[in-house]
């Protein structure tokens, strides 16, 4: 083969694997939003073909009886005020750590480093038995307080803070501006950047949360998206192998996120990457 | 003094939510608490080690449990992680080639699913690897008969052994063992519901790897590559002499996240399958879990709980060490 031949080759065969993964990375997503539409029998009967014979909401409708509206008002609460606690909090946090002096502070940073190497699964029990003690299990704040900071965040805002020039908030401090409006007027606007990344990664880390849901609570009228449809799947509500309501649930409580990742595609992708030359 | 206010909402926030339940847990790890009233209440007695000793060292019930499922976790641990890191780095080598089209089309279709909750994606995991599912479906076409995936407890390498004839245990390693299990069921590799299991897993974050890698690759000077291509190297030289040697930070610390995360396998386990079939997916989270808030089993599920946390621990200083031996070695001159 002439060596252009072998070029050509391997470009497709690159192409076509490219293609193949990709394929196998998304095929389970299109067969779940077409099963959502397909009736229970349609949904056994031809697992392979994610287009409807007819297309239904049965569902759609069956997932208003599973107090579907509940949970996404209860993962709406949660996420709200864990993002914005988390945002505020971790931001204020990271700019203390990357630029105030003050005693205590080398201290400080090194505890935050320490508690994100503890692995989050071995704190399941522990927070159950301290929200149990503070008189909060089963309630909201229960379920958000435990999620409003997070050590990862304020580690991501204090690398933002460490990057940018100092200059500009020294100016301000000069013309006779304290810390805290500093901060609030001067470095907050500049960190845009930065804070809509530790939003996103916040909306979506507690949107998606199964597991300190499940144990800061009990009652059914406090269940998220993640713990509702959980129990439903697991069995405990009875709805079975019902594949196009549990499918439905899944789609559904997956399309903010989704929304979220297309339109903020840029701040994600980047949180793995520095400067990226292409 | 404004550094201490700006830090103090996060500080008591872990404070806590971290620092307090660990202590709080320790203690309930050596006590008798049985889930009512507070763990610090008169009638709650310290029992010493006893909830370790009933998983570490005394045969029973609950030493087995622990055994499986660490044999469970041991398997989806082998096989989740350099999988995953293969495929990641293969997808982040594949999206970075020069002068390719539908670059952003590949790299978002590779990162969705790590986006998307576990609930989400263990709903469409039940849904494909159904007896009647899709992974069957595409099975029948190849002719082959797929397993009833959720429901079927068989090792993997079991079903090796027998292809090979063996399908008695040999005495020595059916009536000898290690933390009530016998070496033959150590040896049973990952069932096939695992299977299902270590699949989703592969499939979900493969992407964040992929994420992490690149970067790094287009950290690599361009100039080593060009080198390389003077020096008439192949593509299959150039990727183990040039590329991996320049990544080898990027693939410890993917590695070493990744044997972090596959040792605290949870959701899917509560999701999916509960531990079953025949306690095949059973994981250390998940016994910790369901030993106290299932069975009330506070104390020894706040130990299985540290027991984990020490193996985690343990395992990622090993790892450490043993990859820097191995690069300061290879780093020295001869």
């Amino acid at each position: 083969m002439s060596r252009q031949g072998q070029r050509l080759a391997g470009r497709s065969l690159l192409y076509l694997l490219l293609v193949v993964c990709a394929f196998v990375y998304i095929y389970p997503f299109l067969l779940g939003i077409g099963t959502a539409f397909k009736t229970d029998p349609d949904a056994t009967a031809h697992p392979l073909n994610p287009l409807p014979a007819h297309w239904v909401l049965t569902a759609f409708s069956e997932l208003g009886e599973e107090d579907f509206v509940r949970w996404l008002a209860n993962s709406v609460v949660v996420a709200v005020f864990v993002t914005a606690g988390r945002v505020l909090l971790d931001s204020m946090a990271g700019y203390a750590l990357a630029r105030l002096r003050f005693r205590g502070r080398g201290a400080v940073f090194a505890a935050v480093v320490a508690v994100m190497a503890v692995p989050n699964v071995v704190l399941l029990i522990p927070k159950f038995l301290v929200l149990k003690q503070l008189g909060i299990y089963d309630s909201y704040p229960g379920l958000i307080l435990p999620l409003m900071t997070d050590a990862a965040g304020v580690f991501i805002m204090r690398q933002f803070f460490l990057s940018v020039h100092p200059s500009i908030e020294e100016a301000a401090r000069i013309d006779g501006a304290g810390i805290f409006r500093t901060y609030w007027s001067v470095v907050l606007p500049m960190a845009r950047p930065a804070l809509i990344t530790l939003t996103i990664l916040s909306f979506q880390g507690s949107w998606n949360n199964f597991s300190d849901v499940l144990v800061a609570h009990q009652s059914p009228s406090l269940d998220t998206l993640t713990t509702g449809i959980g129990r439903m799947v697991s069995g405990q509500l009875g709805a079975g192998t019902q594949y196009p309501l549990q499918l439905a649930a899944a789609i559904a409580m997956t399309v903010p996120v989704a929304v979220l990742f297309f339109l903020f595609q840029k701040y994600i992708m980047r949180t793995g990457q520095g400067a990226i030359k292409e | 003094m404004a550094g201490w206010l700006m830090t103090a909402p996060v500080i008591v926030l872990l404070l806590v939510f971290l620092v307090a339940p660990i202590a709080m847990a320790a203690w309930v790890s050596l006590s008798d608490w049985t889930g009512i009233g507070s763990p610090f209440a008169s009638g709650v007695h310290s029992v010493g080690t006893r909830n370790y000793q009933a998983l570490l060292t005394q045969s029973g019930l609950a030493q087995q449990q622990l055994g499986e499922s660490l044999r469970n976790n041991l398997y989806y641990v082998i096989l989740v992680v350099p999988l995953q890191t293969a495929l990641a780095l293969g997808l982040a080598l594949a999206v970075t080639r020069k002068r390719l089209t539908g670059r952003g089309f590949f790299r978002t279709a590779y990162y969705f699913p790590s986006i998307t909750s576990s609930v989400a994606v263990s709903v469409i995991f039940l849904y494909i690897f159904a007896s009647t599912g899709v992974v069957n479906g595409v099975l029948s076409y190849l002719s082959l008969h797929g397993p009833n995936w959720f429901s079927d407890p068989t090792g993997v390498l079991q079903i090796v052994y027998s292809g090979l004839g063996v399908t008695q245990p040999p005495a020595a390693l059916a009536n000898h063992g290690f933390l009530g299990l016998a070496w033959w069921d150590w040896l049973a590799g990952p069932s096939v519901a695992m299977i299902s299991l270590i699949t989703l897993a592969i499939w979900t974050t493969s992407g964040t790897f992929m994420l992490i890698f690149l970067p790094a690759i287009y950290a690599i000077p361009a100039e080593l590559e060009e080198a390389a291509i003077v020096d008439g190297a192949t593509g299959w030289q150039r990727l183990w002499r040039v590329t991996l040697p320049q990544l080898r930070p990027t693939l410890f610390l993917v590695l070493t996240l990744g044997l972090i995360a596959t040792w605290q396998v949870f959701d899917q386990v509560y999701l999916i399958s509960q531990g079953n079939p025949a306690g095949t997916t059973l994981t250390p989270a998940f016994l910790a879990y369901l030993e106290s808030f299932g069975n009330q089993q506070w104390g020894q599920g706040a130990a299985i709980a540290f027991i984990l946390f020490a193996i985690i621990v343990v395992l990622t200083i090993a790892q450490r060490l043993i990859l820097r031996d191995r690069s300061a070695g290879e780093r020295s001159p001869g």
